[in-house]
């Protein structure tokens, strides 16, 4: 038997050099690009369509049109209704997800492989040829809204959707794809249709197809299925409003909450900052990872919550630098506290150590194999590349450009992001158990907020 | 369709299970102890998980904490408690294999000399932040707790969550966490998987290195408890913060891998699960009177029960809803489903069957799957006989499994209503017991 010994951790010999596989790009006589990754392994296949165009595209007054819009696309296509749509998909072993965010929509079907001809065709049918039914849309408007009433008894999404607009104010990107009710409520199937046609179009679309695939395949599935699909050429990004100035500590109660839910946090940086690499360094040791300084603190040290996180969400325009956190109501202002300690320390009162940033570096870079398992994730990270025009050898040079980011470098990126006097820090509690403790804070008057507000 | 394995047992007991594939640089550690909440007894709820929390505080050759090593080496992990088992898992590149049994085996042998009551009360209070997050400050949150309460006796050992009840929490000692680690935490009754980009006689010296010098403890009797049988319907109410009352139903149905557990699992989708569904279809596209609806038969080691959930639309009364699921379970028990039901429900079992092939670790992946069946079948091989438990299904079993499982006569029915709108309850049901 072989000799343990305990007196130390084992060091992990050399690392597997990990390639990426090759991205094979088409462009259809549409102009729907066609990006494929051969991922043979399961016969299994994941079919992704990209569209530059999200929530932050909603017209002002119309918050929540991208949203429906994405929701309808699945409610009926020709003359099959939603429950027959499924029904197909269901026969191919088909899952379709659809997922809108800021900056862009994506649908997402993954099927066995032997089936990616029949799967495409659906994928066509549910993006470029959808009902959009007047009947459908009062049905799933109406399902929208009583989310949104489900909505207000959820301390995290009414922190999510009062955060964004204290950040953001009217800007594009201050409001949840969701919508409010009173926009909701002034929606019609017209805005539906001239939004589908606005944004759906093969110019600013990329179909990735991962899995067990050839590209050759790939492309004659997607002429046949996409055939004849026309629209405008793509479009640009939307402008970006002023800023709103707010209090520095805003409140919206919820008497007798066990918790508080809290958000500190401002706008910091966009998906093209040369910063990159270096901000998700430093996010790693401030609040990204288990074992980061404010996990650390607020949950191993002082046992206030079941675990807090930070992250920077890089978008196409500046997104926001962002705290999460549930804490112990009795805990509320020491969390605070702690948390503002810990953002402004980065920047330089207790710089990262050679240590800490080795740990963050190792934890993105010698796992990074790991991100590219299913042909879902494969899909998922082409679609960075085709979402934010990244250079092809993104993926390749990931590793080696974390690899050259300095102990200097965290502290220059965080004091350049990270913004002190400009946090926002928003709390969903029991303010009046609260509001003594938070008087102490020092972060001036509170904003008391009612959650119907957002 | 099955996956490739080789087993082996330690001279400890410990079983090993050992997965070749080269896709991906990777390797996916999966360790399974056999308890879970079904081990404790009452007043002692919630232990088995507050455990887990302790397993990654150190151990005596690395007192501090256990994510720091392996985060640094590109490892994700993590650990997760139900009734029936706890598991821990780690994924790292390959060249971090032994590190990553290092700490595994470390942990397992040697826990206790590094267990301090600091570490204990710090974890504690977590947990209380973790119920409180997930059970208390949610909407619907306490509904499990009440769920479970009714279905089964307060001897059973289903009768409690795993979270565990606030005030067992509280009485919890130091002592019984050693007590807990001799009893259930030694190579006997456990089980450890390893997937990936491994070669098997290298990996199989490697673990006999690391886990074959932990002596192998007392074993662990199998938790049997006696057959629930519900007498009547029970009607019970909770009040809590939420905007739409919902209607929670449920029956005692056959443990996980028993006869008619396939059917039903089958029955959850075909009456409530996805847009083809008829409970959906009924109630959320034609009729307009809930906003959601769902089903599952959650099947465990020693029972199951089957549950069916829906949340009413403003203006829509549960008694409504109630009718509906009603008059659907009836029309599959009557006329059983279709054929076409049944066929694309065998497609989506095979789909959903390879989508879990494609990740070696994790929740869910290879490694977890081995396991799951090694330690609740005995029999790691077992991945095609349990996709054959689908493809079996057939018109008839399904409709003679519900007609047998989900009688109206035999059943808990809760209504969770805004606190300020009780009336919205069905008649005639009496406050439920939530801690």
């Amino acid at each position: 038997m072989m000799l343990i010994d305990r007196s130390r951790l084992p060091v992990p010999g050399p690392a597997t050099l990990y390639h990426f596989p090759a991205i094979e790009k088409s462009t259809l006589s549409s102009g729907l690009r066609v990006w494929t990754v051969r991922h043979p392994s399961i016969p299994v296949v994941t079919l992704m369509l990209l569209v530059r165009r999200g929530a932050a595209d909603d017209p002002v007054d119309k918050e929540g049109l991208a949203a429906i819009t994405v929701d309808m696309l699945d409610e009926g296509s020709g003359d099959r209704s939603a429950i027959q749509i499924h029904e197909e998909l269901s026969r191919l072993g088909a899952q379709l997800d659809s997922d809108i965010g800021a900056d862009a929509a994506v649908l997402t079907i993954t099927a066995l492989s032997r089936f990616t001809g029949p799967a495409l065709k659906m994928l066509a049918d549910i993006a470029a040829r959808p009902a959009l039914r007047e009947a459908d849309f009062e049905r799933v408007r109406q399902l929208r809204l009583h989310r949104l009433t489900q909505l207000r008894d959820m301390p995290g999404a009414v922190a999510d959707r009062a955060f964004v607009r204290l950040l953001y104010g009217s800007h594009p990107y201050g409001h949840t794809p969701l919508g409010s009710e009173r926009s909701l409520t002034a929606l019609t199937i017209d805005d539906v249709q001239a939004f589908h046609c606005a944004i759906m179009r093969p110019a600013d679309a990329t179909l990735v197809v991962a899995g067990d695939c050839l590209h050759a395949d790939s492309v004659a599935f997607a002429e046949d299925a996409f055939g004849g699909w026309t629209g405008a050429p793509a479009g640009s990004l939307p402008l970006a409003g002023a800023l709103p100035s707010n209090a520095r500590l805003n409140i919206i109660p919820r008497p007798g909450a066990p918790q508080s839910e809290l958000r500190i946090g401002h706008v910091a940086a966009a998906r093209s900052t040369p910063d990159y690499h270096a901000l998700i360094a430093a996010n790693m040791v401030l609040g990204g990872q288990f074992v980061s300084r404010i996990n650390l603190n607020l949950r191993e040290e002082k046992g206030l919550t079941y675990g807090a996180r930070t992250s920077f969400d890089f978008r196409r325009m500046a997104g926001p630098f962002a705290l999460q956190v549930s804490v112990q109501t009795a805990g509320t202002a020491q969390a605070i506290h702690e948390s503002l300690d810990e953002i402004s320390a980065i920047r330089g009162p207790r710089p990262v150590s050679s240590d800490e940033l080795a740990l963050g570096i190792a934890a993105l870079t010698r796992g990074y194999a790991r991100n590219f398992e299913t042909a879902e994730q494969v899909a998922r990270a082409v679609t960075q590349i085709a979402l934010y025009d990244l250079p092809d050898d993104y993926f390749a040079q990931f590793v080696p450009r974390l690899e050259r980011v300095t102990t200097d470098d965290i502290t220059r990126v965080s004091a350049e992001h990270l913004d002190p006097a400009r946090l926002i820090t928003l709390v969903v509690g029991d303010y009046d158990t609260i509001a003594q403790d938070l008087s102490r804070l020092d972060l001036g008057q509170p904003s008391v907020l009612s959650a119907d507000a957002f | 369709m099955n996956i490739e394995f080789s087993k082996h047992t330690l001279a400890n007991g410990l079983n090993v299970l050992l997965h070749e594939d080269r896709s991906c640089p990777i390797v996916a550690v999966n360790l399974w102890y056999h308890v879970g909440s079904k081990n404790e007894t009452p007043g002692h709820t919630g232990f088995a998980h507050l455990f887990e929390h302790l397993m990654f505080e150190g151990s005596e050759h690395h007192d501090k904490g256990f994510f720091q090593p392996l985060q640094g080496a590109g490892a994700s992990l993590n650990g997760s408690t139900n009734a029936d088992r706890t598991n821990y898992w780690e994924v790292v590149p390959s060249n971090a294999l032994e590190l990553a049994l290092w700490m595994e085996s470390d942990r397992m042998g040697y826990l206790l000399p590094a267990l301090t009551d600091a570490k204990f009360k710090n974890q504690r209070d977590v947990v209380l932040n973790e119920r409180r997050q997930n059970y208390e400050n949610r909407p619907y949150g306490l509904a499990p707790m009440a769920m479970l309460a009714a279905l089964f006796p307060p001897d059973h050992p289903y009768h409690w969550t795993t979270i565990g009840e606030i005030d067992d929490l509280h009485a919890a000692t130091i002592d019984e966490v050693r007590e807990f680690f001799r009893t259930y935490y030694h190579p006997a009754n456990a089980s450890l998987a390893i997937a990936g980009d491994i070669d098997p006689n290298e990996t199989l010296d490697l673990v006999g290195g690391y886990f074959g010098g932990i002596a192998g403890g007392p074993a662990v009797a199998p938790v049997q408890p006696a057959d629930v049988l519900l007498e009547g319907e029970r009607r019970l109410l909770l009040a809590d913060r939420v905007e739409l009352p919902r209607l929670y139903v449920a029956w005692i149905t056959p443990a996980m891998f028993d006869a008619d557990d396939a059917e039903l699992d089958l029955a959850a989708d075909v009456l409530a699960n996805g847009k083809t569904s008829r409970l959906y279809k009924r109630l959320v596209y034609d009729e307009r009177i809930a906003t959601d609806v769902s089903a599952s038969q959650n099947s465990r080691e020693a029972g199951g029960f089957f549950q069916v959930a829906a949340t009413a639309a403003p203006g829509h009364s549960l008694a409504e809803i109630a009718r509906a699921i009603d008059e659907e379970i009836a029309r599959v028990a009557t006329d059983g489903p279709t054929a076409d039901e049944i066929e694309r429900g065998r497609v989506q079992v095979e789909a959903q069957f390879m989508f879990r092939l494609q990740s070696v670790g994790g929740f869910g992946g290879k490694s977890d799957q081995l396991n799951a069946y090694n330690v609740l079948v005995g029999d790691p091989d077992f991945f095609g006989r349990d996709l054959d438990r689908y493809q079996r299904v057939t018109v008839g079993s399904m409709q003679s499994a519900v007609g047998k499982h989900l009688a109206n006569s035999r059943r808990v029915m809760l209504s969770l209503v805004p606190r300020d709108r009780v009336s919205l309850a069905i008649p005639d049901s009496s406050p439920a017991r939530v801690s």
